[in-house]
């Protein structure tokens, strides 16, 4: 049936969904971001124990030590439901593909002198398997986390951490080939330069605190990984050493950390502003994941920095220190 | 210059790199530790890599993908409102029938977000893991697809105003929360079993059909183009439903039984869930599609029993409960729309009587038992209402222990003998509404015990509103529920002739289309 319909201005009863009028009020029309994330997450007369964690409710906020009044005192400052996250990276996508496919029509890999190109690769590559641990880490927090404003974008951090890995696998196969990936998963298994970050890696998959987890991947260890390779070895070293053209094919993965670094510092700093216990749980789990991370770095940094790697990575560490400070978890100084 | 010339890859191989190429076995941490919930349920896979991707399928493309179809979503659905398409339904009824999916729905998805995405940290194998953590990424977009295009049916119509609230604690929405909480408590495998094979794969038509077509059947292009937009993730979907079945049984012959009792179990348990369709097919779309019965014999009798043939050759046999089911398809819808008829004081939708014409379709439908059992009872409401007299039901009723649907479902071969069936478990009674739910309590009582079954909950003074004070003199206990259940007496419940939706769709159509 078809009716000819002719418009007309007809008063709502009301404007939003009671449990969001509950939280904005009764006269403000919710964004959609509002409307798809506020209190979803089912939360009262749960059923049934999970059998692979029995002594907690399936949905269960003592998953972490982190303790918040209101679970969705967390925002995303990107506003990202799945339609505007997914329109957003699409239209990065787009600009990927297509600096992917001017580089192989060009043949810009050609100009890049050998040595920097070896370089690349060889820290490059093993860092799909990095970005593939931050899939699963932010997956994990994800699914164990608790209230839809933070764990929606745990999972879309984790799906961009894919994204991470497959572009790192195409730069692989654009500048060399299978043989090249074959060869940086071998280093990074066995090479003693990648044992530290992998051993850290392999520490934090078993991580059970999903808000540690979130400050160990997220703050520490993405906080010092993609300065240090994106902006510090590809934009500057090997920008000057021929391959100006490396860094259009890692333009994403800049614009990828500090968009997402707004949502984890909004994060990070909400949970430490709740309270005191909080602020010092999280600045105690910066402190345990920072040295390693910078530690398990450097021999990594030294693939492509040579001796100035040190002064990187002490260059690194201050700004991830004024970071914290920023957020609301400054670390002690050391006792020298 | 390095002039070797680059091997090309096939399709598959490139994949192959991007996917389960990220992929290591890990030795500062043993697998075991990382993989902590790959055990315990007593399956056992030998291979990860013998695992086929259903679909090849990497991120940039699905962003791609995703993003052209949530363009389009969106521009509809804003059209839909800006234009008050929602005067354009057939009758205002149908607009319960939303009434329903949206205090069920979303809850069901958001579930199902959050299950796929443990199941993408915990299975142990990249395919598995990419394929889950897709889906569980495509729940959530149709938690708030869905969301998104019925908040506009919320500023004009009443019942949808606190489904979140209401799809926590409303008795009949405790049969999909109990359904899906079930699933999502249990190990990745069984959920994986219930949901990708026993839910999408083989019921997902029957979810599907009722209101995508009823949707656009009924005049709604907003409801029907979530629907449509969720289909085309529900393919990717089904593909590894099949995939995770076929997986598991050529990995061990242990694993049969294991997956032959999830498969009984799940699909009982869907079939259930599903009661709730087929009385929309039946009694709340004013434009019919087909009959529920008809549904059944198309997408499970016969698209479902191929299925099953398929699945032979590993030993899986139909469920017993099949036999059951087909038994009830003549009855299912009535009886359940009886129920929700009698109890409309407790609804967040309105009932109604069907009309002359529609008791003649379903006469027409149901040869061997409308008129038989279910045309005298409602001419008999008929009557009562024509005397002023709307009957109504207030007393709580008995729920299955395991499905949580009130006792209405009659014998397979007495249509006039509610079943009913009992089991003492360390001293207290436990009821059900058929051997299945019961066998499903006696494999796992510890689990079932725990449900939260709202008459019980009432019975246990837990389903009070707040601040009311059940001792104080003049105290209603069915105001203070519905209270507590946030349902506006008068307003969301009740029946739908004399309803404000009533009066105001009416009023407002008019105003449309008037020249
Ligand atoms: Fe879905
Ligand atoms: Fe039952």
């Amino acid at each position: 049936m078809q009716i000819d319909l002719r418009t007309v201005a007809i008063e709502p009863l009301r404007l939003t969904f009671d449990h969001i009028a509950r939280r904005l009020g009764p006269d403000r029309q919710p964004s959609r971001y509002q409307e798809g994330t506020l209190d979803i997450q089912p939360c009262d007369n749960l059923q049934y124990r999970p059998t692979w964690d029995p002594a907690r409710q399936l949905y269960d906020p003592a998953r972490t030590r982190i303790v918040m009044r209101d679970w969705y005192a967390f925002k995303d400052p990107r506003q990202y439901y799945y339609g505007a996250w997914t329109m957003a990276r699409a239209r990065q996508q787009e600009a990927v593909e297509s600096s992917f496919a001017l580089f192989e029509s060009r043949d810009l890999g050609s100009l890049i002198p050998a040595e920097t190109r070896h370089t690349a690769l060889q820290l490059l590559l093993p860092l799909r398997h990095v970005a593939y641990a931050a899939n699963l880490n932010n997956t994990a927090m994800c699914a164990y986390g608790y209230g839809t404003a933070v764990t929606q974008p745990c999972m879309f951090q984790a799906m961009d951490q894919l994204g991470i890995a497959q572009y790192l696998t195409q730069i692989g196969l654009l500048l060399g080939d299978s043989a090249d990936l074959d060869d940086g998963r071998n280093r990074w298994l066995g090479d003693g330069r990648w044992q530290e970050l992998r051993r850290l890696v392999e520490n934090t998959l078993v991580q059970k605190d999903w808000f540690e987890l979130l400050v160990a991947q997220n703050l520490v260890i993405d906080g010092l990984l993609y300065p240090l390779v994106y902006q510090q070895v590809i934009d500057k070293r090997l920008a000057a050493a021929g391959g100006v053209s490396l860094t259009v094919l890692t333009a994403f993965m800049n614009d990828w950390f500090s968009e997402a670094a707004r949502w984890v510092d909004a994060t990070i700093k909400t949970a430490a502003a709740e309270s005191p216990a909080n602020a010092a749980l999280i600045t105690a789990w910066i402190a345990r994941w920072k040295q390693r991370a910078s530690d398990a770095l450097e021999p990594v940094a030294e693939l492509a920095l040579g001796e100035s790697a040190a002064s990187v990575m002490e260059h690194l560490n201050l700004a991830l220190e004024a970071r914290c400070a920023r957020l609301g978890v400054p670390l002690a100084k050391e006792a020298a | 210059m390095d002039m070797k010339v680059k091997k090309k890859l096939a399709l598959k191989e490139k994949f192959a790199l991007m996917t389960r190429g990220l992929a290591w076995e890990t030795s500062y941490e043993p697998m075991e530790a990382v993989y902590p919930q790959m055990a315990y349920e007593g399956l056992r896979i030998h291979n990860w890599d013998a695992w086929e991707d259903p679909f090849r399928m990497t991120m940039d493309a699905y962003w791609k993908y995703q993003a052209e179809k949530e363009r389009k979503l969106y521009a509809i659905i804003d059209a839909f409102a800006q234009n008050n398409g929602h005067l354009g339904v057939t009758d205002a009824r149908y607009i319960n029938a939303l009434k329903i999916f949206l205090s069920a729905v979303p809850m069901l998805e958001y579930n199902a977000h959050r299950g796929f995405a443990r199941l993408g940290r915990e299975m142990r194998g990249v395919g598995p893991q990419i394929a889950c953590q897709m889906q569980a990424i495509d729940e959530l977009r149709h938690a708030q697809t869905q969301i998104h295009s019925l908040s506009n049916y919320n500023r004009f119509y009443n019942g949808f105003h606190d489904w979140k609230h209401m799809s926590d604690r409303v008795w009949y929405l405790s049969v999909p929360k109990s359904f899906f909480e079930d699933a999502c408590t249990c190990g990745p495998f069984e959920f994986i079993i219930a949901i990708s094979f026993s839910f999408e794969y083989v019921l997902t038509n029957l979810v599907f059909m009722p209101f995508i077509s009823g949707a656009a059947y009924n005049g709604d292009l907003g409801a029907m183009t979530f629907g449509f937009s969720a289909q085309s993730d529900e393919a990717r979907h089904m593909t590894l439903g099949l995939e995770v079945i076929k997986f598991m049984l050529e990995q061990d012959p242990a694993n049969l039984p294991i997956i032959q009792r999830w498969i009984d179990k799940w699909t009982w348990r869907g079939v259930r869930l599903l009661t709730i369709v087929a009385m929309l097919m039946d009694y709340m779309l004013p434009k019919r599609i087909m009959s529920w019965k008809e549904a059944w014999e198309l997408y499970f009798e016969e698209n479902g029993m191929a299925l099953f043939n398929d699945l032979a050759r590993y030993g899986i046999k139909l469920p017993d409960c099949t036999e059951l089911i087909r038994k009830e398809k003549d009855h299912l819808s009535h009886q359940a729309w009886n129920a929700f008829y009698t109890a409309g004081m407790m609804t967040n939708f309105h009932t109604w009587i069907p009309t002359p014409e529609e008791m003649d379709w379903l006469a027409s439908k149901y040869p061997d038992s409308f008129d038989q059992y279910y045309r005298p009872r409602f001419e008999h409401y008929r009557e009562l209402e024509k005397a002023g007299k709307r009957f109504y039901n207030t007393s709580l009723p008995q729920l299955c222990q395991v499905c949580q649907i009130p006792m209405l479902f009659t014998e397979g071969d007495d249509p006039t003998q509610i079943a009913y069936r009992q089991v003492t478990h360390q001293g207290d009674k436990y009821h059900f509404c058929s051997d299945y739910c019961r066998d499903i309590f006696t494999h796992e009582p510890d689990k079932y015990v725990e449900a939260w079954l709202p008459a019980h909950q009432i019975f246990m003074g837990n389903c009070f509103n707040p601040g009311d004070d059940p001792s104080a003199a003049g105290f209603d206990p069915k105001k203070s529920v519905l209270d507590y259940w946030h349902i506006a007496f008068g307003r969301d419940n009740m029946d739908f002739e004399g309803s404000e939706d009533q009066k105001n769709f009416a009023a407002w159509r008019d105003q449309a289309t008037r020249n």
